[in-house]
């Protein structure tokens, strides 16, 4: 085949790779039982591991999110109280969800496709089929659930410690006190902030698992193949994350 | 019995495999020999059902082993213990883990069986102390063995080993030749070794056959290899600094 069509062709190749993977996946999930132990494992690594420094982005993100709305809503029209009415669902529809997916990406992505890159260039994946095991279900259904499972947990705890963030911030810089940034965020609450986000969370949380298994799975090559794998699980991952944020927003907003 | 009938395999249009036939019979242990890049790991991985060959077919116990489901192929997987050519340890267990984990995983023995038919596999292989080495800290012969004990944690039908000597000095080698020996004869398991190294045929194998130029240009028995005068097969053994005239 020439070397052009190829090229063309390789994305729509991946494309169909990927959901015969998932498929397999899909079909394995008859045989949980086998792999609950690797699923209690992952979602340990995924997710109670990830929880420092998904907390870190997160406060961050809440602290200075607090600091620049109030520096822009600086009048004397507007009250204070203002500033955590636009934090809190900046936080639960967009922030929360998509830095805990960026951080994601890099942290458990980049890992599950060394991971199982590894496993794929020193045969430990033929290993398993040679016994007799499913690799699919024994390798990738029990990180993609562990993903779909713990990335709404850690969008959770995201938006609670990022709005811990944003009122200390608050204190701080003295742009509002605690009781009316909490009561500004009450007063516009709306429950569907949460809802979407939670979407999102676990959308994230499929696609970052997914992609990097999908692509450390089929990992070609030694040392170097690896670490090709490894950079396109975290760049690809982000790039869905930002398509899929967008895609969300049209649909459900 | 294991037979491979007219296969072809191709990769990315270039021929790896070409009308490769072969029978194994049971209780014996053949060997597959050529040269590095020749197809003799891509016939291996057809005869466990890793790759499907683009023609032919491969039976095991008269099973089509391409036209079966992936659970009936996942069953018959399970006669097979290989010994792939890096060990393929699994580096998230130790020693141990490595050995009890397709015991755990296929069979319903307790902790404490399975503790117990760890050891024997470990004693089998002459490696009775590394149980709680990680397997980073094995050397390449210790690794080997390792994944020995692995292959036969479930008693196999057949094992195949997948360069069993390559990268082991021959002192080490030997131990692996005489291991290989010893199994098939206490455990009666046939055996396939993938190979290069005609100093471990001329120990361990009762069949030989060679593949030469992606064909199976030779087979017969270890004698028979001794009395061959086919020119390549002698040019590929002499190469191996095994002068066949040398021994008659």
């Amino acid at each position: 085949m020439p070397q052009v069509v190829l090229r063309v062709a390789k994305p729509f190749m991946n494309i169909g790779r990927f959901t015969i993977l998932m498929s397999s996946a899909f079909m394995s999930l008859r045989e949980l039982k086998t792999y609950r132990q690797n699923t209690q494992i992952q979602m340990v690594r995924i997710g109670i591991e990830s929880i420092p420094i998904v907390a870190l982005a997160a406060a961050f993100s809440g602290a200075v999110t607090t600091v620049q709305t109030a520096y822009q809503l600086v009048s004397p029209l507007i009250p204070p109280k203002i500033i955590g009415a636009v934090v809190v669902p900046s936080l639960t529809m967009e922030l929360g969800a998509v830095v805990t997916g960026f951080i994601l990406s890099g942290r458990v992505g980049a890992r599950i496709a060394a991971e199982l890159g590894t496993m794929r260039v020193t045969e430990q994946i033929d290993a398993l089929e040679a016994m007799g095991l499913n690799s699919i279900g024994y390798l990738i259904v029990p990180r993609v659930l562990a993903g779909i499972l713990m990335v709404p947990v850690l969008y959770v705890a995201a938006c609670v410690i990022g709005v811990l963030g944003g009122v200390a911030a608050a204190e701080l810089t003295g742009a509002v006190s605690s009781p009316e940034f909490i009561l500004g965020a009450r007063e516009h609450f709306d429950i569907f902030g949460p809802y979407f986000g939670l979407i999102k969370s676990f959308v994230f949380g499929f696609l970052i698992t997914a992609v990097s298994c999908h692509i450390g799975y089929f990992t070609e090559g030694g040392a170097d193949g690896v670490g090709r794998s490894t950079t396109r699980a975290a760049v690809m991952s982000c790039v869905l994350i930002l398509i899929a944020d967008l895609v969300l927003a049209i649909l459900l907003l | 019995m294991i037979r491979v009938e007219n296969v072809y395999k191709s990769f990315a249009g270039r021929p790896v495999l070409q009308d490769v036939s072969l029978t194994i019979h049971e209780g014996s242990t053949q060997a597959i020999i050529g040269r590095s890049g020749s197809g003799k790991s891509v016939l291996m991985k057809h005869i466990i059902g890793l790759l499907q060959p683009d023609q032919g077919r491969v039976l095991v116990n008269h099973t089509d082993i391409g036209k079966i489901s992936y659970g009936e192929l996942r069953k018959i997987r399970r006669q097979f213990g290989v010994l792939f050519q890096g060990g393929a340890l699994f580096d998230s267990m130790d020693s141990f883990e490595n050995v009890a984990f397709p015991l755990r995983t296929f069979t319903t023995k307790t902790d404490q069986e399975i503790r117990q038919e760890v050891q024997t596999c470990l004693d089998l292989v002459q490696l009775s102390n590394v149980g709680s080495k990680s397997t980073s800290a094995l050397s390449g012969g210790m690794r080997k063995r390792v994944a020995l004990a692995r292959a036969i944690a479930l008693r196999p039908r057949y094992i195949i080993y997948d360069e069993p000597t390559s990268g082991l000095d021959p002192e080490t080698s030997n131990t692996i030749n005489e291991l290989i020996k010893n199994l098939a004869h206490h455990l009666e398991i046939t055996s396939i070794v993938v190979t290069h190294d005609m100093h471990s045929v001329l120990q361990i194998a009762d069949h030989v056959a060679f593949i030469h130029n992606t064909r199976m240009h030779w087979t017969g028995t270890t004698e028979e290899l001794h009395q061959s005068t086919d020119t390549v097969l002698r040019s590929f053994v002499k190469a191996n600094e095994y002068v066949i005239g040398a021994q008659h």
